[in-house]
């Protein structure tokens, strides 16, 4: 370690040396900045998790635009749109194709005893276009009324339950009092508004939604003519729909809209993104105080070597040497742990929480900069250290 | 020579004030003491407790800063030098302290070292083999790699003269140095600042309650209460 330091340094690793030095204070220092990664990974983990639930129904269905109640601020709540809009759409230059999307949340009491809440996405068969490609050829089977495609990452069904549902093979279950054949299964997971997913035709949708109307779906959903800008087109919708009714948005414009309303206005979005920022002046504050304790202990050999000849920068770069071993140091067993913790949440919670290389890599980055940002501080102290205090 | 200037001296100072504490409690502890040291020559620098000698030996060292009058150190007024040509500075002179002031984290060679790394990374093996031969010299071959809280005192303050010596400093400025060694160890340590004032010129001024080593003195300078109360060439 120190042979390696002195290579990449160019100097001796004063710093380094200072740390190993005293053991026990190195422990606590890494531990502190463990504690910190782990707390930003968690905070972290859910967020993500949060927010690719939030966006992973999106992924059910194709299209290039979304015509949306104007009070809507996510996939699921405000108002319904008027079926007469999707005409209205229709007759707009520049677009291709329109269907009616309906999206509502059903309560499954599953066979085990237990409850679910299962959104469900109802799209009209004879427009398998706007369904996700791998879905395409189900949606003929979709047509048969009562049958369903059903999430096989629900939260609360044993695993492999719904392995064996096939078209000639039903699964049934219960569902507002109707028996409801899952045909396949599709893999979504649960979120935080639902336990899972089932994708159906807009006629079974109706049926398990008796208070919903054919006249009135959630959002609608347009395809633009190969080779046209969809921003073109979506200003050309919106001079046409009044604007106090629906909202014109590309599908991509509406996810990240739904996704900056989930992190930013929604509580759950805010305590997390809250989380982190604890996570990381806790980091910053366990950090400032080992380094500059490190400091304090060491002013009279720092006025040393003030006496005989270094530089104030010399001082800084052995407090930020410092700041980046304990950063590192903390950062590996941050990362072990974070990625058990993501496996222990989220076989408990369904959730898909994942430790990605980018999520793991800004993690990092974040704890050196906050990490360096501490030692920065920490250098004030330096001041203090004055050749003449020697005598 | 490096060390002769323009005025002929390693060190001049003239008319020399300094003051402790600030407002009613300001007290002056140096009074107008002026002194010429010859390049390559050791002074010692005398007097009881509180003379001020040592003080003195930190406002030449360009350690304290300089309040009235003047001191050249190596040609430069220290009176108003810049924070730049301070460091510049003490990187060609060298110090050996009362208490070692060794860092407690480094080895033997490595606080040597330290002395050397100061005037640009470079060769860190030559580095090491001149500590080595550094420690050497002051009997300390066997004991390179040891931590400074495996040394004795006496063998701490020679890792601090080694220290002070590895890298050939133009003025050496020794406060006490032999006062935790033996006679033996002790009059090594002196010599070795003598034999360095013949071979290369190197100027030591050496603050010391001991009365050894006036003898290998070139000049005793002793001070009483701030002042410089006799001069005397030892010849």
């Amino acid at each position: 370690m120190t042979r390696f330091l002195s290579w990449v340094l160019g100097r001796l690793p004063i710093g380094w040396l200072q740390l190993s030095h005293s053991r026990a204070r190195l422990i606590v220092a890494v531990a502190g900045v463990v504690f910190a990664n782990v707390l930003v990974f968690v905070q972290l983990g859910i967020m993500g998790a949060l927010n690719a639930s939030a966006v992973a129904p999106y992924d059910l269905f194709k299209a290039d635009i979304m015509i949306t109640a104007s009070d809507a601020k996510t996939l699921t709540d405000g108002s319904n749109v008027s079926r007469a809009r999707m005409f209205q759409a229709l007759s707009i230059p520049g677009v291709k194709a329109a269907a009616p999307i309906y999206i509502g949340n059903v309560e499954w009491q599953r066979p085990d005893g237990g409850s679910s809440t299962v959104q469900a996405i109802g799209l009209d068969p004879s427009q398998p276009e706007f369904a996700r490609k791998d879905l395409q050829s189900s949606m003929q089977t979709l047509q048969l009324a009562d049958t369903v495609l059903f999430d096989a990452l629900t939260r609360g069904i044993a695993p492999g339950l719904l392995d064996t549902a096939t078209p000639a093979a039903p699964y049934q279950v219960e569902l507002t009092g109707r028996t409801i054949n899952i045909v396949g299964t599709m893999e979504v997971g649960a979120g935080f508004s639902a336990d899972g997913t089932l994708y159906t035709s807009d006629q079974t949708f109706l049926r398990l939604f008796n208070n919903r109307s054919s006249g009135a779906p959630t959002h609608i959903l347009v395809n633009v003519e190969d080779g046209l800008d969809h921003n073109v087109v979506v200003e050309r919708l919106r001079h046409v729909l009044p604007a106090d009714a629906v909202k014109v948005a590309t599908t991509e414009d509406a996810i990240a809209a739904d996704l900056r309303y989930q992190t930013t206005e929604r509580p759950t979005g805010i305590i997390f993104g809250f989380g982190v920022i604890i996570g990381i002046i806790v980091g910053i504050v366990i950090v400032y105080q080992v380094l500059s304790t490190d400091v304090a202990d060491h002013l009279s050999e720092y006025a040393t070597f003030k006496a005989v000849g270094y530089p104030q920068g010399f001082f800084v770069s052995i407090v930020i040497e410092q700041a980046i071993i304990l950063a590192v140091l903390g950062f590996l067993p941050g990362l072990a742990i974070g990625t058990s913790i993501y496996v222990v949440l989220g076989a408990a919670t369904g959730l898909q929480m994942t430790m990605t290389f980018s999520l793991a890599l800004s993690v990092l980055i974040g704890t050196i900069a906050a990490c360096a940002l501490s030692g920065v501080i920490a250098t004030r102290r330096l001041a203090a250290a004055d050749p003449a205090d020697l005598f | 020579m490096d060390g002769v200037t323009k005025t002929g001296f390693a060190v001049s100072v003239s008319g020399m004030n300094h003051y402790f504490g600030s407002g009613e409690a300001r007290k002056q502890a140096i009074w107008d003491v002026s002194l010429d040291i010859a390049p390559g020559s050791l002074t010692v620098l005398m007097g009881p407790s509180g003379s001020g000698k040592t003080t003195v030996l930190t406002l030449m060292g360009c350690l304290r800063d300089v309040q009235e009058g003047s001191v050249r150190l190596l040609g430069e007024e220290l009176n108003g030098a810049s924070g730049a040509q301070v460091v510049a500075l003490r990187k060609r002179i060298g110090f050996i302290f009362q208490a070692h002031n060794l860092h407690g984290s480094l080895t033997a060679t490595q606080n040597v070292m330290m002395a050397l790394q100061v005037h640009g990374s470079g060769d860190t093996a030559a580095q090491r083999r001149a500590a080595h031969h550094m420690l050497g010299l002051v009997g300390l071959a066997d004991r390179v790699n040891y931590l400074p809280q495996n040394l004795s005192g006496g063998q701490k303050q020679r890792v601090a003269v080694a220290r002070a010596l590895v890298s050939n400093p133009e003025v050496v400025f020794a406060d006490e140095p032999t006062a935790a060694l033996d006679k033996e160890s002790g009059m090594t340590v002196v010599d070795m600042l003598k034999d360095l004032g013949r071979l290369r010129g190197t100027t030591t001024v050496m603050v010391t309650h001991d009365n050894r080593i006036l003898d290998r003195a070139d000049r005793i300078v002793t001070l009483e209460d701030g002042r410089v109360v006799s001069d005397k060439n030892n010849t």
